[in-house]
């Protein structure tokens, strides 16, 4: 297994992970959720850090997923596309654990991340959520100052020690800082739609998580603010592993490493580089759904 | 070609004589609510002049008409509203957030939603029987005293507040409570700092609107025998109180025609610009957290 050992000495955050499971502890992501301030510097691109085995997804008797098998990346971008209804955005809460919030949802099979299963009973899906932030298909910021928005995970999760530098920091990071630096206490809901959206991701990534779940992002924004979410998409990937929903083709083909297609049914069909996925799919109905002949 | 008959249009014309028709019934049926309550208000008005002054809103009740005072049943249904108050507001938006956002949609719950709606309509006397059995007899909180008269008739609001306030919580948009807990919240931290917040300005307009609800009640104090008429104010949570409608029947059933159109008048136009004032203080309030 590859691991670097930082210039500071201190164990990487997979090595923390690896021990909090050599040493039996179903509860790692609890153990090590406190460690993690300082993990950026020390990820491993390219490793799996979120593995999917056999994942089925029932809302009621409706089965929404089926098995599905997928590694996803460290510190690179990840797109699932698909038609509507097809069990992307089902997936995308299933890793986070957003589908517990649903009463009819059941969820079979593994989900690891970091080597532990999110859905082993010693799993706290607050923790959990804490590492693996979420930006939502609508722009949802809360009826609150800028600032105030920026600043709620940090609020909530008591990471408030230079709570000032880190908004700052989680804005500039998310291409807004410079648009509102002169307003952080007008409220979230007098920006547009694009900026709403640039100061969720900028929500998202303040406390610093180690995922970024990203449901179609761009789907309500237009185009010239969809295009800005789309760069700084990429410049997040440098810092976070990002997975990302869209119905929008050309956005995954141009913003991914990887692609997931799922077709009607629930089934992950293909999953690869995204060039291979785009240039030479393996499945023929993945080729009619990406050259548009349905979908 | 029809275009040569001049205005006969080859489209023909569709009668409107029923729309006419229906638009003014339904304006008469929105007149009559409001012309009612204005002629009410005017006559009773009119009937108050020279009765409503300073000294009514001083003075104690006296057998004399000329003497007569307001000052202990306003007093007495200030202070009513207030223990009402505290006492609906806390018990309301909790039960508000139970069944908005803690409890699941099993035949209990359903159950117990049903019956919330079913008890607002139940008819204040029954609360006010309830208020006896439960508060004097059973608890021995003593005959028409302040606290007795403020629980049975928080009992009588209550549904309404918890109706209102889960409203109010329904209406904070179910993206917002995602994000919170997308961000890693616990349930207590979302409704604490999302839910709450977003949904107060209803719920302190629903808790309002029935604080106007509550202050025009005469059944339930009745029932738990408040006294008719008081000279005093209440100086503690023991004391008998009177409240203003209370004061207003009492007054109705003298004899003395003094009392039954001036001094009646002169209480029913200042129970009026509480309950008005009130529920402008509800409109102010929505108003400005919107």
């Amino acid at each position: 297994m590859a691991r670097n050992v930082p210039d500071d000495g201190k164990p990487s955050r997979n090595e923390r992970i690896d021990a909090a499971e050599a040493s039996g502890e179903t509860g790692g992501l609890i153990e090590t959720s406190v460690t993690t301030e300082d993990s950026d510097e020390h990820s491993t691109p390219g490793r799996t850090i979120i593995e999917s085995r056999g994942v089925d997804v029932f809302y009621d008797d409706v089965q929404a997923l089926r098995g599905v098998d997928m590694e996803i990346p460290e510190n690179r971008v990840t797109a699932m596309i698909g038609p509507s209804g097809c069990g992307k955005s089902t997936f995308l809460r299933t890793i986070n654990r957003m589908n517990d919030l649903v009463d009819s949802a059941r969820v079979e099979g593994e989900l690891r991340f970091g080597g532990t299963n999110v859905y082993d009973e010693g799993v706290d899906p607050v923790a959990l959520r804490r590492r693996i932030g979420m930006v939502f298909q609508s722009p949802n910021p809360f009826p609150k100052s800028i600032y105030d928005n920026a600043a709620y995970g940090l609020k909530v999760q008591d990471k408030t020690d230079d709570i000032d530098d880190r908004v700052e920091r989680a804005l500039r990071d998310a291409a807004l800082w410079d648009e509102v630096q002169d307003r952080l206490d007008e409220s979230g809901l007098e920006l547009s739609g694009g900026q709403q959206q640039r100061l969720c991701i900028a929500r998202a990534i303040a406390v610093d998580p180690d995922v970024l779940l990203m449901d179609e992002p761009a789907s309500a924004l237009d185009p010239v603010a969809t295009s800005k979410v789309e760069d700084l998409i990429a410049d997040l990937a440098e810092e976070y592993t990002v997975v990302i929903v869209t119905h929008n083709m050309q956005q995954a083909a141009r913003i991914s490493d990887k692609t997931a297609v799922f077709l009607t049914g629930g089934e992950l069909v293909e999953f690869g580089d995204t060039n291979e996925i785009f240039e030479n799919p393996e499945h023929d109905r993945v080729e009619d759904y990406i050259t548009g002949k349905f979908g | 070609m029809a275009a040569d008959t001049g205005d006969d249009h080859s489209f023909g014309r569709i009668s409107r004589s029923k729309d006419v028709a229906f638009e003014y019934l339904t304006l008469a049926a929105t007149l009559v609510g409001i012309v009612a309550l204005g002629i009410l208000f005017v006559y009773v008005t009119r009937d108050a002049v020279g009765w409503l002054d300073w000294q009514f809103l001083t003075s104690p009740p006296h057998p004399d008409p000329y003497e007569a005072g307001f000052y202990p049943a306003l007093v007495g249904s200030i202070f009513l509203m207030i223990v009402i108050a505290l006492v609906t507001f806390p018990l309301g938006v909790g039960a508000a957030v139970y069944l908005e956002e803690y409890a699941g949609d099993g035949p209990v719950e359903r159950f117990v939603r049903i019956n919330i709606a079913n008890l607002a309509g139940v008819p204040s006397v029954v609360y006010g029987l309830l208020g006896l059995g439960l508060f004097v007899t059973l608890l021995d909180i003593g005959y028409g005293t302040l606290l007795v008269a403020g629980f049975t008739v928080s009992l009588l609001v209550l549904p309404i507040v918890i109706i209102s306030a889960r409203e109010a919580i329904r209406a904070v948009p179910d993206s917002r409570r995602q994000a919170s807990y997308g961000m890693g919240a616990t349930k207590w931290q979302t409704i604490r700092n999302v839910v709450l917040p977003e949904a107060l300005p209803g719920i302190m307009t629903g808790t309002i609107l029935a604080l106007g609800r509550a202050i025009g009640e005469t059944a339930p104090l009745i029932m738990i025998g408040a006294p008719t008429t008081v000279f005093g104010v209440p100086n503690s949570l023991f004391s008998k109180i009177s409240a203003m409608p209370m004061q207003i029947y009492t007054w109705a059933s003298y004899p003395d025609t003094a009392f039954q159109y001036g001094v009646v008048a002169a209480a029913s136009v200042t129970l009026l610009v509480v309950l008005l004032s009130i529920n402008s203080a509800a409109i102010l309030v929505r108003n400005r957290y919107q």
